[in-house]
């Protein structure tokens, strides 16, 4: 095998998963290779794992032996050809992160939290032993807000993401790891979790794609619970097509998660190759347009619709009326499963345990780990659970947010009667400082004001860049009624095609070199992003 | 443990007073292969720690899944109790911190169990029936066990470290819950030994349970409450946890009944409150205050999905019903041609089944009975304990009536052998072999025996001589002396004629 140049591993990282799976299946490159250029960027852009440094931060542990170890193994089945080799899955060999949500044997899981920092799972969960048989190396766990509680990753135990796109500001949250490692081209594919929009926020600030699949399609057994039900494990990529294949990778009925759905759902890559708008009627959600969404953001989404319509769409305006009530009914219904979820988390079997000076009661043990090992933002989100399930206020919260979203599901029902698709915005602004937020609990969980009525409904959601608003991603979200994932990765793929002809290049060509790659810059690849004017800026 | 010493009314004194006003809450363990909701055995006995999954300890990321046998156990208990069964029904979460508790909540069904309003008719020890109306049966999972090091109590609060064993974490349960039981007057403590006694019996016969009670299998919380005769307006109530024999229920509750009495008489009221069973001094102690304020933040279980049971589902289950008691009864007493009276004692000492057992495995039903209400429930009645929880089998009975009919071992040796199986000794075949208890059948040691006999007793042997042979059991007491009971009556009654040349 020769030895590729450092400028030919620049321009591998830069194909999308499918296309690099093609080349290892065409045997023009290796999963070594293609594995060690990953790891190699993330080396060169990613600085220390304990967030020491100045790079994009977007992992808290790299898998390096493992990866590699996985990566031969895949070329060693190819190289001796016979039916093993042609068993092999499509995305075999192909690097993928994992957000450290996730339970993995064999690398540690922190839930970005040091109540688990050093904790290392007994076993795998359902997705990771799904990515396992088709051997996709996985290059390390990424960086989310302690127990993905947050819109920025600002969040972590263990230090800030960085937005690729602009370093002194967030990649989103919780799963801002997964999205800028994505984004800076250290990973092609990555795993992250969705409560609400913790998937779908980070790929729109960070200009990936992130998709949240139909409550249920994906198994949620060894992803630590936030909320459950609200959770719903997806794929972070670059493109729709690299989405709807990892999804089709990771889902399917798992008999040890209760809620998973027991029909797989197929053809979600054969619908995003599909691409074809005419004739599909898509909805404006009315409620999702207005108010507190940055200028910017409406701009770019107005020419993503007439995008939509000229390909084909009809386009109509629907209202969902009880919208406006999502936030406040899902800042009840997460924290009391938050409340309970977190429970477990006490010192006693697993994780980190502390005792109080001179010993203590097993409640002051517990007390002491908790108080130690949580950090603010689960601490809040604890509390206000444990008071909305508490005698005397069930009724009035947590009940009253169960109605909410029983009236926020009949609103979508009856929304998705008139239309196949729903969209709007994916965040209301573009990526912020960093900090900028932080000491602001409300204006924080305002960001996820569009992506949390999917999470509430159940149904599946996609958000794909639609464009830059002053150098920094925006993001469109398609939603579609439950199971109609197809729909969703057949739409999104459609607008993405047409955006890309549009702009000329593929909407992450855009990105601006790091730092620590500059001098690597391919050529033909300018850093146009800065112009701002792929996405047609006003 | 606490030296408080409650005051008390003899029973008498209270029953002039007050009525008394029952609830019970049974726990069953069933006997499924794994946990409620996990795939980890359901064993009871192993090394600590051993029957687990990630599920069992809580690890992050876990998830349940319901046991469908756990379900279908609980409806064919739930159809047992006469009680509706629900269409659907779930589960929630009942949050509390406790180091048993692998994930800080027990997942439990709440507002929806899946079997509701029942009745089940009790039979007293005179034949009177007693109707007891359930509330609900719910599932549920049981909680793992501690062991407190270093205290005096036993209890975690003054231990200086505890053990956890999560093997019985997950262990699915049913609880059962009675409605308040007014109307038993005096026979209160009677009424609560039967109830319980009943409920074993009907899950030991449904084979949903091991039922038994020395292990926790099946366990029992009393809610005691008084009000003034001929007051309609219920006391406050205590909850006696875990009384963990039937013994032990009619002891408590007849306690409860005194010392809430006195409580009562003397001005005070009754505080509601958690209280535990002594078996030492068969009283009941202080517990924790409980109240109806306390909060456990229960809400449904969101990783679990309703449970619909269909129409047909229940009428599969309930034609695999066993026979109902009282008819399985009738058709028993028929077969074995036990008396009325004999027929109500084997009920009352609470070995029917393990008479029917007995027979089953082929004794006859004169020696199973003989067994069962005689020697057996003699050794019980020593130990204090329960028939059923002494630890002798059926299928030890049986082999104790193979020994005698192959003259191993007499009926005097049988009974040893019996006391030596309740002392875990192990099977009776084994203990006769261990400690050589066969009965001698070496003619040449029972001739010399005899001959020492005949030499030592001269006016008894002239007396036989004349013709008065009930005289030879004169000779055959010396025999067995010398033998150490170990000789074959019959064979030394032979030999003893053989050797004085008389016959019958």
């Amino acid at each position: 095998m020769t030895e590729l140049t450092e400028l030919s591993a620049n321009e591998l990282i830069k194909l999308t998963a499918l296309q690099m799976a093609e080349r290892l299946r065409a045997g023009e490159i290796t999963s070594v290779e293609l594995t060690q250029a990953h790891l190699d960027r993330i080396a060169a852009v990613d600085g220390p794992a304990d967030g020491q440094g100045t790079g994009v931060h977007a992992f808290l542990h790299v898998n390096t032996e493992e990866a590699l170890a996985v990566a031969a193994e895949v070329d060693a089945i190819r190289a001796a050809g016979g039916t093993e080799a042609q068993d092999l899955h499509p995305l075999a060999g192909v690097p993928i992160a994992v957000k450290d949500l996730i339970v993995t044997v064999g690398q540690p899981t922190t839930a970005a939290s040091k109540m688990l920092e050093g904790w290392m799972s007994p076993y795998d969960a359902t997705v990771v032993e799904k990515i396992r048989a088709a051997r996709l190396p996985i290059l390390g766990k990424t960086n989310l807000d302690e127990f993905a509680m947050g819109s920025s990753t600002e969040h972590s135990a263990f230090g800030d993401t960085r937005n690729p796109w602009d370093l002194g500001r967030i990649p989103g949250g919780s799963g801002g790891g997964s999205a800028a490692a994505v984004a800076a081209f250290m990973a092609p594919l990555a795993l992250g979790t969705d409560t609400g929009g913790s998937i779908r926020q980070p790929g729109a600030v960070t200009g990936t794609v992130g998709a949240k699949p139909t409550y249920g399609a994906v198994s949620r057994y060894g992803v630590i619970a936030m909320a459950s039900s609200l959770d719903q494990v997806g794929p972070v990529t670059r493109t729709v097509s690299d989405a709807a294949a990892l999804q089709e990778l990771i889902g399917g009925h798992d008999p040890k998660d209760s809620t998973s759905l027991p029909e797989p759902m197929d053809g979600l890559l054969e619908a995003a190759r599909n691409g074809e708008l005419a004739g599909l009627r898509i909805g404006i959600i009315a409620e999702l347009e207005g108010e507190g969404f940055q200028e910017g953001v409406l701009a770019r989404f107005q020419e993503s619709v007439q995008v939509l319509k000229d390909a084909g769409a009809e386009v109509s305006e629907v209202s969902c009326p009880h919208l406006g009530y999502a936030l406040g009914a899902y800042y009840l219904i997460m924290p009391s499963e938050v409340s309970s979820n977190l429970a477990k988390f006490d010192g006693v079997r697993f994780g980190n345990r502390v005792v109080p000076d001179g010993g203590g009661t097993i409640e002051q043990v517990m007390g002491a780990t908790r108080a130690a090992g949580f950090g603010d933002e689960v601490k809040r989100r604890i509390i206000l659970g444990t008071y909305a399930l508490s005698a005397g206020y069930y009724d009035a919260y947590y009940g009253s947010a169960q109605k909410v979203r029983t009236l926020i599901q009949r609103d979508f029902a009856a929304a998705f009667e008139q239309v196949d698709l729903l969209i709007s915005p994916t965040s209301p602004v573009t990526a912020f400082p960093l900090g900028e937020k932080l000491d602001d609990p409300v204006a924080m969980y305002n960001n996820d004001i569009a992506t949390i009525p999917a999470n509430l409904a159940g149904i599946p959601g996609i958000s794909v860049p639609a464009g830059l608003s002053e150098g920094l991603p925006v993001g469109i979200q398609f939603l579609a009624p439950a199971r109609g994932d197809a729909t969703m990765y057949r739409a999104a793929a459609a607008l993405e095609s047409r955006l890309e002809e549009a702009w000329g290049t593929p909407f992450w060509a855009q990105a601006p070199e790091l730092a620590a790659s500059s001098a690597a810059a391919p050529a033909g690849v300018e850093n146009a992003a800065a112009t701002a004017t792929a996405g047609g800026e006003n | 443990m606490a030296a408080v010493t409650d005051e008390v009314l003899t029973f008498d004194e209270a029953m002039a007073q007050y009525e008394p006003v029952l609830g019970f809450e049974v726990h069953v363990e069933l006997n499924t292969k794994t946990k409620m909701f996990s795939s980890a055995p359901n064993g009871f006995g192993d090394e600590p720690n051993t029957n687990v999954t990630p599920v069992d300890l809580g690890l992050p990321g876990v998830l349940p899944v319901v046991n469908g046998k756990a379900v279908e156990y609980s409806i064919k208990l739930g159809l047992a109790l006469n009680c509706q069964i629900a269409e659907v029904c779930g589960f929630a979460r009942k949050n509390y911190f406790y180091p048993d508790t692998p994930k800080n909540f027990q997942t439990s069904q709440y507002d929806d169990p899946i079997a509701h309003d029942g009745w089940l008719d009790v039979e007293l020890e005179d034949g009177t029936v007693f109707r007891v109306e359930i509330e609900r049966a719910h599932m549920e999972e049981d909680a793992g066990k501690l062991t407190h090091q270093g205290g005096a109590s036993g209890r975690i609060q003054d231990a200086a470290s505890s053990l956890v064993d999560y093997n019985r974490a997950g262990v699915p349960l049913v609880e059962i819950v009675t409605k308040p039981i007014t109307g038993a007057g005096e026979r209160a403590a009677e009424l609560a030994k039967a109830y319980v006694t009943q409920i074993r019996d009907i899950v030991k016969n449904l084979g949903i349970s091991d039922a038994r009670m020395e292990r926790g299998n099946v366990r029992c919380d009393a809610n005691v409450s008084l009000m003034p005769k001929g007051s309609t307006v219920f006391g406050t109530r205590t909850e006696t946890k875990n009384v963990n024999s039937t013994r032990a229920v009619a002891h408590a509750v007849t306690y409860e009944i005194q010392r809430q009495a006195a409580v009562l008489a003397s001005g005070g009221s009754v505080t509601q409150e958690t209280r535990h069973w002594q078996e030492g001094t068969r009283t009941t102690t202080s517990g924790r205050p409980k109240s109806d304020a306390d909060d456990y933040r229960y809400f449904p279980e969101p990783d679990l999905v309703p449970i619909h049971t269909t129409a047909e589902w229940i009428e599969r289950l309930r034609a695999e019903l066993p026979e109902p008691p009282a008819e399985r009864r009738k058709r028993l007493q028929a077969d074995w041609g036990f008396s009325d009276e004999e027929f109500r004692d084997v009920v009352n000492a609470g070995v029917l089944d393990e008479i029917a057992a007995t027979i089953e495995a082929g004794a006859s039903a004169s020696a199973a009975r003989k067994w069962w209400m005689g020697e057996i429930a003699r050794l019980a009645n020593l130990a204090e304990k329960d028939i059923a929880e002494l630890g002798v089998t059926p299928a030890d009975v049986v082999e104790v009536e193979a020994l005698i009919a192959e003259k191993t071992i007499n009926d005097k040796l049988a009974k040893q052998v019996l006391g030596f199986v309740a002392d875990g000794e192990g099977a009776p075949r084994a203990i006769v072999e261990a400690r050589s208890l066969a009965v001698v059948s070496d003619d040449g040691a029972l001739n010399a025996a005899v001959e020492a006999a005949i030499a030592e007793n001269p006016g008894v042997v002239d007396k036989i001589k004349a013709g008065k042979l009930q005289a030879i059991g004169a000779l055959i007491g010396p025999v067995m002396k010398a033998t150490r009971g170990q000789a074959d009556a019959a064979r030394v009654r032979e030999i003893v004629m053989e050797q004085l040349g008389v016959s019958e």
